[in-house]
């Protein structure tokens, strides 16, 4: 790579480089050649970035004037929406950002899926990325009990007794995590340090995810090993950095829009009422970005399997570069993938409806029928159908498709091109 | 085909939280047309001071409004009494104070700073006085319904006769709009109950609204704030992008590949 026989001009430059060789790094940074035909999906790694500085600066503020205790977590929350200049922006901004911080996400974590960037040589890449999706998903059940409102409270009693499943010790795991022997006090401040430690312990893995990501490069929507750099591959600067800076505005208007407009609509009301251990709320869900989940764990009678399942369906993820067998990494050469990944997508939408939806019913039957298909899904269908799928040829190179060299190139297009107009 | 039903999914996937917030179908709540709603909604201040007076004449007695202070009333972008009318009305209740340099607690007139007074000196009390049920704090009471202030609304007014096969204890009242229906809050409203300072006629409806009004800039001191924040972030957001389109396609034009 080219950083090898990167030297300062200055002379300063050169002495602090041989030290630290920080310039060499910026100098990485701003050339790393860039396949040329990644697509808007591609952006959300920089929209990510975003999104965690945005969660660590307003959270950062919320906490010089939030008091992590039982009685007055709940008023100095209405203090900073009240009293504290511009408190409300910033709580709005922290509360919504993780809703978006999780669109993103899983935004990032599909498109992953779809040009199959979890394949050989990104595995460990992808599996940086589940720790840090792991991570979020505690951060973020930690975050919603700090106003101490009726669902947090009652989210917490709920998460935290799933603990009580483990054979033998549960009751004694969770009576060590409560720090007593219900939801209280203890409860809070060890939650509001974790909360506070965890997006620290995000932001150095998310170093790690890029560093194993400069080494092999990014994957593109083609899916094949590109020679750099080359013709086929642009340097991070400028033009990735303008293209991911326009994408990110258009993420900031959405953004904004639920910050402005409808600061409110993705928590739920119930939080606005303080806690009460005396009283429990008709129905307690959890956050929308984790009801999947949530449906898995209840479309299983037995408590422990349930957890199992839970706990399953996001470890299986990790698993995914050895599940899939297919050698050819981007859906757009995979006729019939491509159907499944949709019927996925589909799969863990209705998931996600049923988990809002109380376990009974047709409901139940869902979500049932939806977690018993996420497991076929990884479990079956990914390894036999790398075995048995007739891929279409793939181009040689990037360019190739993009100057429209050959007929197979066709549908790289076409798909590029509805994923645009989305 | 495969195209409409991809971007199906896509949307759904963007619909999905919102909706799934409004799953829950009961009785469809009453509305009006309220000032504060929409990208450039504002309060009407002389219904939040009417809301004031039915707040101080009618719910003060039972509710509380902890998070609310005095000085609140006169600051921009609430009822914005003038200053003096906030020191006037906050020196119109007594308050506890102290321990003073003999130990001894003692009551004053209000001032700007302190927080409006509360009916009742804690919630067991409050739960004595009122059949056991806790006339709940109304600071943010807005936000904590699903529905918000249309639900609010709509149970003020929701008073009827119960169903015939709806059996009713002494001092539950029926209501079309409250969740489970039964209610131990009287019906508090009723035409002509309070005399407003301005004039207008205190119809049920009218106080309700007003009443509504004020709550939700209670749960909401700073929503003309954020609307007029909002406003200018998006349209700078919206300019800032689009220059930024149009540079990208500039420097994406060095190379013969379309972004």
């Amino acid at each position: 790579m080219s950083e090898h026989n990167y030297q300062p001009k200055s002379k300063f430059g050169k002495w602090f480089n041989d030290r630290l060789p920080l310039l060499t790094l910026a100098n990485h940074l701003t050339d790393y050649p860039t396949p040329k035909n990644l697509n808007y999906w591609w952006t959300f790694g920089g929209i990510l970035t975003f999104c965690l500085i945005t969660q660590i600066i307003t959270g950062l503020v919320l906490a010089m004037h939030y008091i992590a205790h039982a009685d007055l977590a709940f008023s100095s929350v209405e203090h900073i929406m009240r009293d504290v200049n511009y408190g409300w922006l910033i709580r709005y901004i922290h509360a919504n950002g993780a809703s978006m911080f999780f669109l993103a996400v899983y935004i990032h974590i599909f498109r992953s899926l779809f040009y199959g960037s979890y394949k050989s040589p990104r595995e460990i890449i992808w599996i940086l990325g589940i720790m840090i999706y792991l991570l979020m998903m505690a951060a973020a059940f930690m975050g919603y009990v700090l106003p101490w409102g009726q669902m947090s409270f009652w989210g917490a009693t709920v998460i935290t007794n799933l603990f009580s499943a483990i054979p033998l010790i549960g009751d004694s795991i969770t009576t060590w995590l409560w720090g007593g022997y219900s939801v209280d006090n203890p409860t809070l401040t060890r939650f509001f340090t974790l909360h506070y430690l965890i997006p620290f312990l995000i932001l150095g893995l998310v170093v790690l995810h890029i560093w194993a990501l400069h080494v092999p490069g990014n994957n593109n929507p083609v899916g094949i090993d590109i020679k750099k750099p080359s013709k086929d591959t642009v340097s991070f600067h400028p033009y990735i950095v303008i293209k991911d800076l326009f994408a990110l505005l258009l993420f900031m208007i959405l953004f904004a829009f639920f910050v402005f407009y409808s600061p409110n609509v993705l928590g739920h009301a119930d939080n606005y009422i303080e806690a009460n251990p005396l009283v429990t709320p008709a129905h307690i869900v959890p956050e929308w970005y984790l009801l999947p989940f949530y449906a898995i764990l209840r479309s299983i009678p037995d408590k422990l399997m349930g957890v199992i399942a839970m706990l399953s369906a996001i470890l299986i993820l990790a698993a995914l570069p050895w599940l899939d067998t297919s050698k050819v990494r981007s859906a757009v050469f995979r006729p019939l993938y491509k159907q499944f990944y949709w019927i996925l997508v589909a799969d863990v939408l209705i998931l996600g409806y049923v988990g809002a939806m109380p376990a009974e019913g047709l409901y139940l039957l869902l979500a049932r029928i939806g977690t018993a298909y996420y497991f076929l899904h990884f479990l079956v269908i990914l390894p036999v159908l790398g075995k048995i799928e007739k891929t279409s040829p793939i181009p040689l190179s990037i360019s190739e498709p993009i100057l429209g060299g050959s007929l197979n190139v066709e549908p790289v297009k076409k798909l590029d091109k509805n994923f645009e107009k989305l | 085909m495969l195209k409409k039903y991809k971007f199906l999914i896509i949307l759904l996937f963007f619909i999905n939280p919102i909706y799934l917030n409004s799953a829950e179908k009961s009785e469809k709540l009453l509305s009006t047309n309220w000032s504060f709603k929409g990208p450039f909604g504002k309060f009407d201040r002389s219904s939040l001071q009417r809301g004031y007076q039915v707040y101080q004449e009618v719910c003060a007695s039972c509710h509380s409004l902890k998070y609310v202070s005095y000085r609140n009333l006169s600051e921009p972008g609430g009822p914005e009494f003038t200053n003096d009318e906030a020191k006037a009305i906050a020196a119109s209740f007594e308050i506890t104070d102290g321990p003073n340099s003999d130990g001894e607690m003692f009551t004053r007139p209000g001032r700007l700073s302190d927080k409006l007074i509360m009916p009742y000196k804690n919630e067991e009390e409050a739960k004595a006085a009122n059949g056991g049920a806790y006339p709940p704090d109304m600071s943010v009471l807005v936000k904590a319904r699903k529905g918000g202030a249309d639900y609010v609304y709509s149970v003020l007014l929701g008073y009827d006769q119960p169903p015939s096969n709806i059996q009713l204890d002494d001092g539950v009242y029926y209501n079309k709009y409250m969740y489970g229906n039964k209610i131990k809050m009287p019906a508090p409203l009723s035409d002509d109950l309070i005399e407003y300072s301005d004039g207008t006629k205190a119809t049920e409806e009218q106080m309700a609204k007003d009443v509504v009004s004020f709550l939700m800039w209670t749960a909401e001191p700073h929503l003309e704030q954020r609307h007029k924040i909002g406003f200018r972030a998006i349209v700078y957001l919206i300019i800032l992008s689009v220059l930024v389109y149009f540079s990208m396609k500039k420097i994406w034009s060095r190379i013969e590949t379309e972004v």
